[in-house]
């Protein structure tokens, strides 16, 4: 049971914070370019759901799910887009996603007045307690490969 | 042997779509129930707005009508775009006092067949690009879409075809009822002599039995291969 790594986007499409833990396989383009591609994806899931959607919907989009990897989804009121992805053991991250938010990222980077919003996350402590939390985590492993 | 008050689990739509990402077959099965009529007096507490030729709630959400309803009908007159079949414009008709006590129905707005065809094109690029952006090796494209109110699976073929079913979250055996749809679609599409590769299906025969697995799917609440 592994996490393979997570994106933060700001409302904006900005990535503000990217971190890899497992991953086996590159995007073959730029980092940057592979931002704007996993934004797009999300914001055009986003407006899929909605058109599709058979009655409304409260919280939309929460996961998707290929044969070798599940993307986890969480959007704060703020427009802030938390993306994690885990291989196909994990099931319910909401309440975990939910957690970085609100005992991460709000108290080391919305509270530090050293941290402009809208710009990614240059803080060492949000990435120490993003990484000691993830590491926590009941189903993260390292795999040896 | 049914139970009393056993939920209804619902199978929402079925979408074909071919190689190159176009729609070639839709079915809605089951529409979930999502129209309000209420009579309203003059003057209106809703404040309504012009999108994509249609009238739509923006702002004064009450009473079950959510923002982003639809106007579908005023009186019991079906309303077409933003007017009414008599060719009366909607929101003259709103505007004026002498109308009221008016009885309006709201709703979600049914997708029009231009919409669906995008969006089974967009649902094809997604998969390509989810498949792309996989951070494990030989990722294949969304199998589920998860959301709060519908549950999305799909399944392609090695020919590139895929089969996309919109249920209720809870059901299951959903895949052994997309392979069946693979199936009848081998069986009565693709053995049909005026049947051509690619093109939308008008197949009877492929009609009547996807019905059928659907209707068996649903009545289970999960699709078995013996039904």
């Amino acid at each position: 049971m592994t996490i393979f790594n997570i994106h933060i986007f700001d409302r904006n499409g900005t990535c503000l914070y990217y971190h890899e833990w497992n991953r086996r396989k590159q995007a073959g383009m730029s980092r940057e370019e592979e931002f704007k591609l996993m934004y797009g994806m999300i914001f055009s899931i986003k407006s899929f759901i909605a058109r599709m959607s058979p009655t409304d919907y409260k919280d939309g989009f929460t996961n998707f799910k290929t044969n070798k990897y599940k993307l986890h989804f969480y959007e704060t009121p703020s427009g802030l887009k938390f993306i994690l992805t885990t291989d196909l053991s994990v099931n319910n991250t909401r309440d975990v996603l939910q957690q970085i938010y609100s005992q991460i990222f709000v108290e080391f980077v919305v509270k530090n007045p050293l941290c402009n919003l809208g710009e990614p996350i240059s803080s060492e402590l949000f990435k120490i307690k993003l990484d000691n939390f993830v590491r926590g985590l009941p189903y993260f492993q390292i795999r040896q490969s | 042997m049914r139970q009393i008050g056993e939920i209804k689990m619902a199978i929402y739509s079925v979408y074909v779509v071919n190689r190159a990402g176009g729609l070639i077959y839709q079915l809605d099965h089951t529409s979930a129930k999502t129209e309000i009529e209420k009579t309203f007096s003059y003057p209106l507490e809703l404040v309504l707005r012009i999108v994509d030729e249609r009238v739509v709630v923006s702002f004064g959400q009450r009473d079950g009508i959510k923002v982003g309803h639809t106007l579908l009908a005023i009186n019991g007159d079906p309303v077409n775009g933003r007017s009414l079949e008599d060719g009366r414009d909607v929101l003259e008709v709103i505007a004026d006092a002498e109308n009221y006590p008016i009885a309006i129905k709201f709703g979600r707005p049914k997708l029009s067949s231009n919409e669906r065809i995008m969006l089974a094109s967009m649902f094809h690029s997604l998969y390509v690009i989810s498949s792309q952006l996989s951070p494990e090796p030989k990722s294949s494209g969304i199998e589920v879409l998860q959301t709060d109110t519908f549950k999305l699976n799909c399944y392609q073929t090695l020919t590139g075809i895929k089969f996309i079913v919109l249920t209720d979250p809870r059901q299951g055996g959903v895949d052994s009822l997309l392979k069946k749809i693979y199936e009848i679609y081998a069986d009565f599409a693709l053995k049909n002599p005026f049947y051509s590769l690619d093109m939308p299906i008008r197949c009877e025969l492929f009609d009547e039995n996807l019905k059928g697995a659907l209707e068996s799917a649903e009545r289970t609440g999960m699709y078995t291969a013996n039904v």
